[in-house]
């Protein structure tokens, strides 16, 4: 493992046991989170991304869902073998994450200070008073206006934006060294998402901490991550620097991805669409998963799945045609 | 929140102005009470004397208007059977009630909600179908015949504890299970189901994230949440204990206000059971005040808004 590695995920696979069968919603997921970088797992809805950030944080939801094989190692030891106390530890102190919506992730009946308390209790535990001080800092840490009247009111009273600031405050009081933020600004406006994204960077460029950045929006990407890794029904198909693969994407998922955002430069035309649905997860083909939407698909890709292969500096991808353009 | 109570406390005065309009009419409608007040024998010119000095000789609404004006003195006319008067009745029997109905509440309280805890906890599987089983026993089973199969088993047979009357702790034991039973098992189911929604939101795995442990996730974070639509139906719960009582004290020959609206009725000693109505809708009303008030101070978003 790699000196500057803080977290490594190796053939990670989490399914869902249905009585119709198994729905193999992360299926052998890879990829290495360095110190101080952000890495941006895009895909569409359904891809598997979510899951994958829940099978690392060990909070599946109930019903089923079980990883099944696979390791993630954080400093070094395999976070999945370890007893639940040990985990609980773990969660909040060395990893945390900022889930999607801000409406539903903190609770209603308690204080913005309380709820900031119970998370930096863990980190130093003191005095309420004191602590209260220390919530007033991570509030304005996350550029709340009036940090000091803030503590004392309750969710729904504020904006969806700052509601989303404070569970950042609470998911960063524990001064993790992964974060991982699963599309944290998908449910806000449009304007407020840019400053989230900046104040997101900013933190992350202080603390040095590495974040795991979810999301299926490839201008997102752009802004905030230095590598990508493209994700396509439960697996990774390509991954590398965030410049080498928007100037140079080898697989044609990502290709399609990519031209299927808008520009505002360019020509005018209709946006491009990839054709057809993703495959069910409960019935997956042999082969390449994207093979059947896949223009360039040959026998070989729906026969057998393509191993992941280097083709540039830090950047892999699975896919038999990635020579072809 | 001082304009809160204040509102609740008007819309109060409005239904209770109902419920006496609505027992005083039914009252009317049963027939002229002075038939069941006079003796046998008694002469036209005393049924005359009694129809004046009852001040029922007057059209309805002068009569509506009398019974009116005495009830917001305090005055709900006078027992027929026990020549008392019945607001004194029902204040010498009430606190027979008051010590058994919090009883009950605690009952279910300590029994109920954990167990709908726990029955969420283990969702599916035996535990929680067996406490679904008896939740559902415990609703449906009614208090007259668990209160006599109660006595049966434990007075009769066993002989452990006391058939009825009031007396030491020893005879609370029986009525307060047989009143709280139905409650325990309301209160069991109800949390329940709040508790499965609330367990699936996502600030519950915020909290997980932040990594507390499970007992200050499911205690704190999700109890908290789940007591809220508990609290919601709390004004049916208390309107259940006070008609549940009815039948317990008469079962258990408690001599408490429901057993008073027993004999009342019984006796069809009505200006009695017309205070009694409106005395327990007094209470009722008080309890379901107090009730909201306790919901704004779980529930944050209402006591602000």
């Amino acid at each position: 493992m790699n000196q500057d590695t803080v977290l490594q995920v190796r053939d990670l696979a989490t399914y869902f046991e249905l009585r119709r069968g198994v729905v193999k919603a992360v299926d052998g997921v890879s990829f290495d989170l360095r110190r101080g970088e952000v890495l941006g797992l895009v895909g569409e809805s359904g891809c598997g991304k979510s899951l994958t950030a829940l099978s690392i944080m060990r909070l599946l939801p109930k019903g089923g869902a079980r990883t099944v094989r696979g390791e993630v190692r954080l400093g070094g030891e395999n976070i999945l073998e370890l007893p639940a106390s040990r985990m609980r530890d773990i969660r909040g102190r060395r990893i945390s994450m900022i889930l999607q919506d801000p409406q539903t992730s903190l609770n209603p009946v308690f204080t913005i200070g309380e709820q900031l308390r119970e998370a930096i209790f863990r980190r130093a535990p003191a005095k309420t008073a004191e602590i209260m001080k220390e919530a007033v800092a991570a509030l304005r840490r996350v550029e709340i206006a009036a940090p000091e009247s803030r503590i004392s009111q309750y969710p729904h009273q504020m904006s969806g934006g700052m509601k989303q600031r404070v569970v950042g405050a609470i998911a960063m009081s524990g001064e993790p060294q992964v974060l991982i933020a699963d599309e944290p600004t998908t449910a806000l406006d449009v304007t407020i998402q840019l400053q989230y994204l900046k104040l997101l960077k900013r933190l992350q460029t202080e603390t040095g901490m590495a974040i795991l950045f979810i999301t299926h929006d490839f201008g997102v990407v752009a802004r905030m991550c230095d590598r990508v890794a493209v994700m396509y029904a439960g697996r990774i198909v390509e991954c590398g620097p965030v410049a080498e693969v928007f100037e140079r994407p080898a697989h044609p998922y990502t290709r399609a991805l990519i031209a299927s955002v808008p520009k505002m430069t360019g020509e005018r035309g209709r946006l491009a669409t990839i054709e057809g649905q993703p495959p069910s997860l409960l019935d997956l083909p042999p082969g390449c998963r994207f093979a059947p939407r896949c223009n360039l698909a040959e026998p070989q890709c729906i026969a057998t799945y393509p191993e992941t292969a280097d083709i540039g500096p830090a950047h892999t991808v699975s896919c038999w045609r990635s020579d072809t353009r | 929140m001082g304009r809160f109570i204040v509102r609740r406390l008007l819309h109060g005065l409005v239904l209770l102005f109902m419920v006496a309009t609505v027992v005083f009419v039914l009252g009317r409608l049963t027939g002229n009470p002075v038939d069941l007040m006079l003796p046998e024998d008694a002469t036209a010119e005393d049924r005359t004397r009694l129809i004046k000095s009852l001040g029922l000789d007057g059209p309805m609404h002068t009569q509506f208007l009398v019974f009116i004006g005495n009830a917001l003195q305090g005055d709900l006319g006078t027992s027929i059977r026990m020549r008392q008067p019945a607001v004194d009745l029902f204040f010498s029997r009430l606190p027979n009630t008051l010590v058994i109905i919090p009883w009950a509440i605690l009952l279910a309280m300590v029994v109920g909600i954990p167990l709908g805890v726990v029955a969420a906890l283990n969702r599916g599987n035996m535990l929680d179908r067996g406490a679904g089983t008896i939740a559902v026993l415990g609703i449906a089973t009614p208090n007259f015949w668990l209160g006599i199969v109660l006595i049966f088993v434990f007075s009769v047979e066993l002989g452990w504890l006391p058939s009825g009357r009031m007396g030491g702790p020893e005879h609370y034991v029986l009525p307060v299970i047989t009143l709280g039973t139905f409650l325990t098992a309301g209160f069991m189911r109800l949390t329940r189901s709040s508790m499965l929604d609330v367990l699936e939101s996502e600030f519950v795995k915020l909290a997980r994230i932040k990594g507390l442990s499970e007992t200050v996730v499911i205690w704190k974070h999700c109890l908290r949440n789940a007591m809220i639509p508990l609290l919601t139906l709390w004004g049916v719960f208390v309107g259940n204990l006070i008609t549940g009582a009815i039948v317990t004290e008469t079962v258990f020959a408690w001599p408490g206000v429901g057993r008073l609206t027993y004999e009342a009725v019984i006796y069809r000693d009505f200006p009695l059971l017309q205070a009694v109505i409106i005395l327990k809708s007094i209470l009722i009303l008080s309890i379901n005040l107090l009730v909201d008030i306790l919901y704004a101070y779980v529930d944050p978003r209402i006591r602000l808004s």
